[in-house]
C-alpha cells in the first residue's frame, strides 16, 4: 500500500512556542501557480502578543554577556548547517534553482557566523571617550534600542531574513518579524532552528501574513522602540514615518532584493539599532587624569 | 444554631470545574462590554504592597496611585482599597483621607499565621485601632490539615470579634497550601460560618496563588451559603492576576455564578499590584486604538 504523505503545518513563532494565529485565518502560499502551503494570516493580536514576548525577553537578552551572545548566534549557524537540506528543498519549492538555493543557505550560515563574531566587538568600536572641559571623565557607549518590529525583505525569503535578524539581535535587541508574504516557508523553518539553538524564547518572534494589514500597529505600537522596513514603496515608508512619531520610534529603511552582496555584512547595520549613552563621571582634578580629555 | 459538621462539606467535581473554566476562558469580551468590565475591574482592585522592603515613601506612592490611577485619562475610578502591613495603616489612612479609598491591613502573623492567639489579636487590634477599614487574616493551615477545624473556626470568630461590626474581615485560605478543591470548599464553609465578610484565596506569597478553578469553587460556596442564610459574602482572589484578560474572566465568572449583585467592590475584589497598570494600558488602547507601553504609566 502506498504511503500517504504527511504535510507540514506552518505555524507562527511567538515567545519560543509555535501557536497558530489566534484569528484562525490562513492564506495560500503560491509558487509556480501551485499552492505550496497554507500559512497563518497573522492578526494585530498576534503582533501584540509577540511584542509582549519580545519586551519580556529584552532585559534578559541584552544583559547576557556579549561573549554569550556570540556563542548563541554561532549555535544558530550550527543548527542551520545541520538542516541545510530542508532549507534547500523549501527554497526550491518557492521557485529557486537548486544551485542558487544551496548558495543562499550557505551564505545564510556564513552571515550568522559573521554577526556572531561582532557581538563582543562592536561596543569597543562605537564607544568613545569625549573631551570635556570640566572635572569629569566623559564616555559614551552604545546600548540596544530595545524591541524592533521588522518588515522582512519580500524578495529574499531566507538570506534577507537571516541578515536582518542577525544584525538586530547581535546588538542585544529583541524583534518581531513579519516574514515575506510569498516566501515564508523558510521563515517558519528558521524559527524552528532558533527554537532549538539556545536563543531564549521571545528574542525573535516570527509572524507570517500581510504587511498592509499589520502596518499601523507595527509602526504605531508604543512598546516598540524601532521599526525596520525593507523595501521601496514610498507610500508605505511615508506611513511608517508618520505613525512612528507616536513614540519617536527609530525608523530604519533598508533595501529589498539581492542579499548576496557583501555590503550586507557590516557593523554599521548593528549600529542602526543602538542608542548612545553618555556618562559624566566626576573626577577630582582634571589634570590629574594625565590626559587631554 | 445547630452545630455544623464541616467534614460534610460538599465534594467537588474537579473535572466539572475544569470544564466550566474552559468554557469561560474561551469567551471573548469586546468593545463596550470590555470597556465597562475594565473600569469595573479598576474599581475592584485592592492595590497591594506586602514586602519586607516596603518603606513609608512606597506606601505614600501607592496611596497616591490608588486615587490618581492615570490622570491623563479623565473619569477613571479609584481603586477599592490599598492593602498594607499593619504598621503602615496610620500613614495610609492619613494619605487617603477624603478619597473614598479604603485601607486594608493584613494581620494575624501574615503570611504564615504561625503564632499565638494573643499575638494575632494584638496584630489585629493594632490595625483596627490605627483606623483600618478592613482586615485580611490568614487561617492556620497547619491546624486545618491536622483536622482541627474547631480551632480554625474559633480563631476566625475571635478575630471577627476583635474587628467589631464596622471593620470587614477577609479570611485568607491560602489555597496553594490547602491542596485539593474539596479542602478549599471545606475551608470556605468554615470561614463563612465563623463570620468572614470576605473569603480570599491567597497571600500572594505562595504559588499557585489565585486560579480560576479555585475561585469558582469558592464562589459556589458563597452561593450555597447565600441560599441557606441570605447573607452575601464577598470574594477576593489575590496573587497572580496581572492581565486584563484574566480579570475580565474573573468578572464573568462572578456574574454567572453569583449574579450582578456581586459585581461591586462591596462584594468582589482583586488583590493585585500590577493588574492596575495592565488594565490602564488596555483602557488607553481602547480609546486611542494604539497598543500602549508601560513606559508611559507609573511604575508603582
Amino acid at each position: 500500500m502506498s504511503r500517504i504523505e504527511v504535510l507540514k503545518t506552518y505555524k507562527i513563532y511567538i515567545g519560543g512556542s509555535f501557536p497558530r494565529t489566534e484569528s484562525g485565518r490562513y492564506y495560500p502560499l503560491i509558487a509556480n501557480k501551485k499552492t505550496v502551503a497554507n500559512m497563518c494570516l497573522s492578526s494585530v493580536k498576534d503582533f501584540r502578543n509577540a511584542v509582549v514576548a519580545a519586551r519580556g525577553a529584552q532585559g534578559g537578552w541584552s544583559h547576557k554577556t556579549a561573549y554569550n551572545r556570540c556563542q548563541i548566534l554561532y549555535r544558530i549557524a550550527e543548527v542551520l548547517e545541520g538542516r541545510k537540506a530542508q532549507f534547500v528543498e523549501e527554497l526550491e519549492l518557492q521557485g529557486s534553482t537548486k544551485a542558487k538555493a544551496q548558495q543562499e543557505v550557505d551564505l545564510s550560515i556564513d552571515r550568522l557566523i559573521y554577526y556572531a563574531g561582532w557581538c563582543d566587538k562592536y561596543t569597543q568600536l562605537y564607544s568613545t571617550v569625549n573631551p570635556v572641559s570640566g572635572s569629569f571623565f566623559n564616555f559614551s557607549v552604545p546600548e540596544p534600542t530595545g524591541v524592533v518590529s521588522v518588515f522582512a525583505p519580500q524578495k529574499s525569503g531566507l538570506l534577507g531574513l537571516v541578515t536582518q535578524i542577525a544584525s538586530i539581535i547581535a546588538g542585544g535587541n529583541t524583534c518581531v518579524v513579519l516574514a515575506a508574504e510569498q516566501l515564508a516557508l523558510c521563515a517558519v523553518t528558521f524559527a524552528e532552528v532558533l527554537a532549538t539553538s539556545d536563543v531564549p524564547g521571545g528574542v525573535v518572534n516570527i509572524l507570517t501574513g500581510n504587511q498592509t494589514e499589520l502596518l499601523t500597529q507595527f509602526a504605531a505600537h508604543k512598546d516598540v522602540n524601532a521599526i525596520l522596513y525593507c523595501g521601496k514603496d514610498a507610500e508605505m515608508i511615508a506611513k511608517i514615518q508618520d505613525l512612528a512619531i507616536e513614540n519617536l520610534k527609530r525608523v530604519v529603511i533598508r533595501e529589498d532584493g539581492d542579499y548576496f552582496d557583501e555590503k550586507h555584512e557590516s557593523p554599521y547595520l548593528i549600529f542602526d539599532f543602538q542608542e548612545t549613552k553618555t556618562t559624566w563621571h566626576p573626577i577630582e582634578v582634571i589634570a590629574g587624569a594625565g590626559a587631554g580629555y | 444554631m445547630k452545630q455544623i459538621d464541616f467534614s460534610n462539606s460538599p465534594r467537588i467535581d474537579q473535572v466539572g470545574i475544569e470544564d466550566r473554566i474552559a468554557r469561560i476562558t474561551a469567551r471573548s469580551i469586546k468593545k463596550e462590554s470590555k470597556m465597562q468590565g475594565l473600569l469595573m475591574a479598576l474599581n475592584m482592585i485592592d492595590l497591594t504592597t506586602l514586602e519586607g522592603a516596603d518603606t513609608e515613601e512606597k506606601v505614600k506612592q501607592l496611596c497616591f496611585k490608588a486615587h490618581h490611577l492615570h490622570d491623563d485619562i479623565p473619569g477613571l475610578p479609584t481603586t477599592a482599597a490599598v492593602c498594607v502591613y499593619p504598621n503602615f495603616v496610620k500613614l495610609a489612612v492619613n494619605e487617603l483621607k477624603g478619597t473614598g479609598v479604603k485601607v486594608a491591613a493584613v494581620a494575624t502573623a501574615f503570611p504564615s499565621g504561625q503564632s499565638s492567639a494573643e499575638i494575632k489579636l494584638l496584630d489585629t487590634k493594632m490595625a483596627v485601632d490605627n483606623g483600618a477599614d478592613e482586615v485580611d487574616m490568614v487561617i492556620s493551615r497547619g491546624k486545618f490539615h491536622s483536622g482541627d477545624y474547631n480551632f480554625v473556626f474559633d480563631e476566625i470568630a475571635m478575630i471577627k470579634e476583635a474587628c467589631g461590626k464596622n471593620v470587614r474581615l477577609k479570611v485568607i485560605l491560602e489555597t496553594g497550601e490547602i491542596g485539593t478543591l474539596d479542602k478549599v470548599r471545606q475551608a470556605s464553609d468554615i470561614a463563612m460560618y465563623a463570620g468572614a465578610d470576605f473569603i480570599k484565596t491567597s497571600t500572594g506569597k505562595i504559588k499557585p496563588a489565585a486560579t480560576l478553578p479555585v475561585t469558582l469553587v469558592m464562589l459556589e460556596a458563597i452561593r450555597d451559603y447565600y441560599y441557606k442564610t441570605g447573607i452575601m459574602i464577598g470574594m477576593k482572589p489575590a496573587g497572580g492576576i496581572s492581565t486584563s484578560k484574566l480579570a475580565l474572566q474573573y468578572l464573568l465568572m462572578v456574574k454567572e455564578t453569583l449574579g450582578g449583585k456581586w459585581l461591586t467592590n462591596e462584594y468582589f475584589r482583586f488583590g493585585a499590584s500590577s493588574l492596575a497598570n495592565d488594565v490602564l494600558l488596555q483602557i488607553a488602547k481602547q480609546q486611542s486604538g494604539i497598543y500602549q507601553s508601560n513606559d508611559y504609566f507609573s511604575k508603582v
